[in-house]
């Protein structure tokens, strides 16, 4: 059996795998937490809580309405979206200009509501949910056996954090977005409608929440509190790759991932907090965060 | 006052949150006049610019334009009456390069120039379009920050010290671009501290003080009125 540094070349390889796939939610996750805040001044607690809602939607949708795995992609994020418009029209925009403390006391109590009604509704143990037939099953790389669905995930989530990218640092209404960050006030007086641009980017953050939620069915149970445990080490991501970036809370969401399904072969008793010591260690050397402007 | 006042202010009183900053401005500007407010550091001049164009909500009186009544609109509606407004601190974006420093103000009425044309009014952003804005020169951000409005059709322009802190040369060059604009039948309001700089563009002046206009008159009258001028304003 092959070995490198004294570990099984498989289960090295396996890991990095995992850690691509968890960095693929930490990066869906993360990115739209660093939007919101960059344009809401929210930290938006909630987003585990709607990543959680994206999946049970997915699940709901095929239980009561046939609606498939393909169709629940696009369909998910809307619904969802709607969801964080509702939101941000009906709670979020009352708090505005206050100190982002409410909002996350808020988004936290938030929550707490929607994980209790799901768990109040199905329980706390977790429902399956297929994958969809295209993608089962997997494929012999040689060097590894890959799982189709989780090589999916990968993809799907780069191809949907390029496009997020693309929409924010290349297209006009990503100008608006940017210069409504910097400077909200002046970019209303030139006429743009900065509350609608508001409502749209909590909306557009919390469906790709609902996205990862989705993608994640088939993989993790779809359960109340598949949120609360991810969210926290999201933070940590958000933390590390600096708060308001968006190709830093891409890319961290992927180093992160890998490096902590390295830490799970070298040595596992660390892995479950080494995101933990990097964001300790970042906050500490830089605390503006890896990509943060630092002001 | 042969124009018929475009832009008219009342009465206008202003507040950053308890502190009472305006109390009771009244000025106007008629279509294609070019009318300079000038004053001592801390008078109000940035506010009223501010409250004018919605930036400060905190405010009372009248405010209108053409016919439209700017205080009962929304902050993001009112430059779709047709105002531009150039800020004192200039508000070029960081995240945005030149080229989209300039195309972020929407359209608010036809006939605003066009990019090329913009080009051509000021060659450097040009050459500079990919940069970030703010790693322009403070003279180029300048240029910039009136140039961004040009592009929307807005004909009655708010320029807040459009000189503040420039080398000679470049206050220069800002002189000629006012006066082209003005030529071109821009209705302009100019906030001033240079005095000697707004003396060879306004058609009238209003001196502010304490957040009110306590003077006012026309450019034909500036030599009359030298003395008392010093007295306002210090220098
Ligand atoms: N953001 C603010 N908060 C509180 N007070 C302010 C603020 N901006 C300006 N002021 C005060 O309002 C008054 C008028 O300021 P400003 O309009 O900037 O004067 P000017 O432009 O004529 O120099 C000053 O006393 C100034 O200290
Ligand atoms: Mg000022």
């Amino acid at each position: 059996m092959t070995t490198i540094f004294g570990v099984p070349a498989a289960a090295l390889y396996g890991q990095i795998l995992i850690g691509l796939i968890n960095g693929s939610f930490y990066a869906l996750l993360s990115l739209g937490l660093a939007v919101i805040f960059g344009l809401l001044n929210v930290i938006n607690f909630a987003h585990g809580a709607l990543y959680m809602l994206g999946a049970f939607t997915a699940w709901l949708g095929l239980q009561y309405f046939g609606l498939n795995y393909w169709a629940a992609l696009v369909v998910v994020p809307i619904v969802v979206g709607l969801f964080g418009i509702v939101i941000e029209r009906l709670a979020l925009r009352r708090i505005s200009g206050l100190d982002p403390l409410y909002g996350l006391l808020l988004t936290f109590g938030l929550t707490l509501v929607i994980e209790g009604l799901f768990r109040y509704w199905y329980g706390s143990s977790g429902q399956p949910y297929a994958p969809p037939p295209q993608l089962t099953g997997g494929v012999n790389l040689g060097f590894m056996f890959l799982p189709i669905y989780r090589g999916w995930v990968v993809i799907a989530s780069v191809i949907v954090c390029f496009a997020t990218w693309y929409v924010i640092e290349r297209t006009r209404l990503g100008a608006y977005l940017r210069a409504a960050t910097e400077n909200p006030a002046l970019v209303k007086a030139f006429g743009i409608n900065v509350p609608l641009l508001i409502t749209l980017t909590y909306a557009g953050g919390v469906a790709l929440a609902g996205f990862a939620g989705v993608l994640a069915a088939p993989i993790y149970q779809v359960s109340p509190l598949m949120g609360s445990n991810l969210i926290i080490v999201v933070f940590a991501v958000v933390v590390v790759g600096g708060m308001g970036s968006i190709l830093g809370a891409i890319v961290t969401g992927y180093l992160l991932g890998v490096l902590e399904g390295l830490t799970k072969v070298f040595y596992p008793p660390a892995s479950a907090i080494v995101i933990f010591v990097v964001m300790a260690v970042v906050l500490l050397v830089r605390p503006a965060g890896l990509f943060g402007r630092g002001d | 006052m042969a124009a018929r006042p475009l832009l008219e202010v009342r009465d206008l009183e202003a507040w950053y949150g308890e502190s009472h900053v305006l109390h009771g401005v009244t000025l106007s500007v008629g279509e294609g006049e070019t009318v300079t407010l000038i004053g001592r550091n801390g008078a109000g001049k940035t506010t009223t610019l501010r409250a004018i164009v919605g930036i400060l909500r905190k405010r009372k009186g009248v405010i209108r334009l053409g016919d439209r009544d700017l205080m009962a609109l929304a902050a993001h509606r009112v430059a779709r009456a047709g105002l531009g407004y150039v800020p004192e601190e200039r508000g070029i974006f960081a995240s945005l390069n030149v080229e989209e420093n300039l195309l972020l103000p929407p359209h608010v009425a036809d006939g605003g120039m066009s990019v090329e044309d913009i080009y051509r009014l000021f060659p450097n952003l040009l050459e500079r379009r990919k940069s970030p804005g703010t790693k322009l020169s403070g003279g180029e951000q300048q240029m910039l920050a009136i140039a961004r409005i040009l592009r929307t059709g807005a004909r009655v322009l708010l320029l807040d010290e459009p000189t503040e802190g420039l080398a000679p040369v470049i206050v220069q060059r800002i002189g000629e671009v006012i006066r082209t604009l003005k030529s071109l039948g821009y209705t302009i309001l100019l906030v001033e501290q240079n005095f000697r700089f707004a003396a060879k563009l306004a058609d009238r002046f209003y001196v502010m003080e304490d957040g009110k206009v306590i003077d006012g008159f026309r450019a034909d009258e500036l030599s009359a009125k030298s003395e008392v001028l010093h007295a306002y304003l210090g220098v």
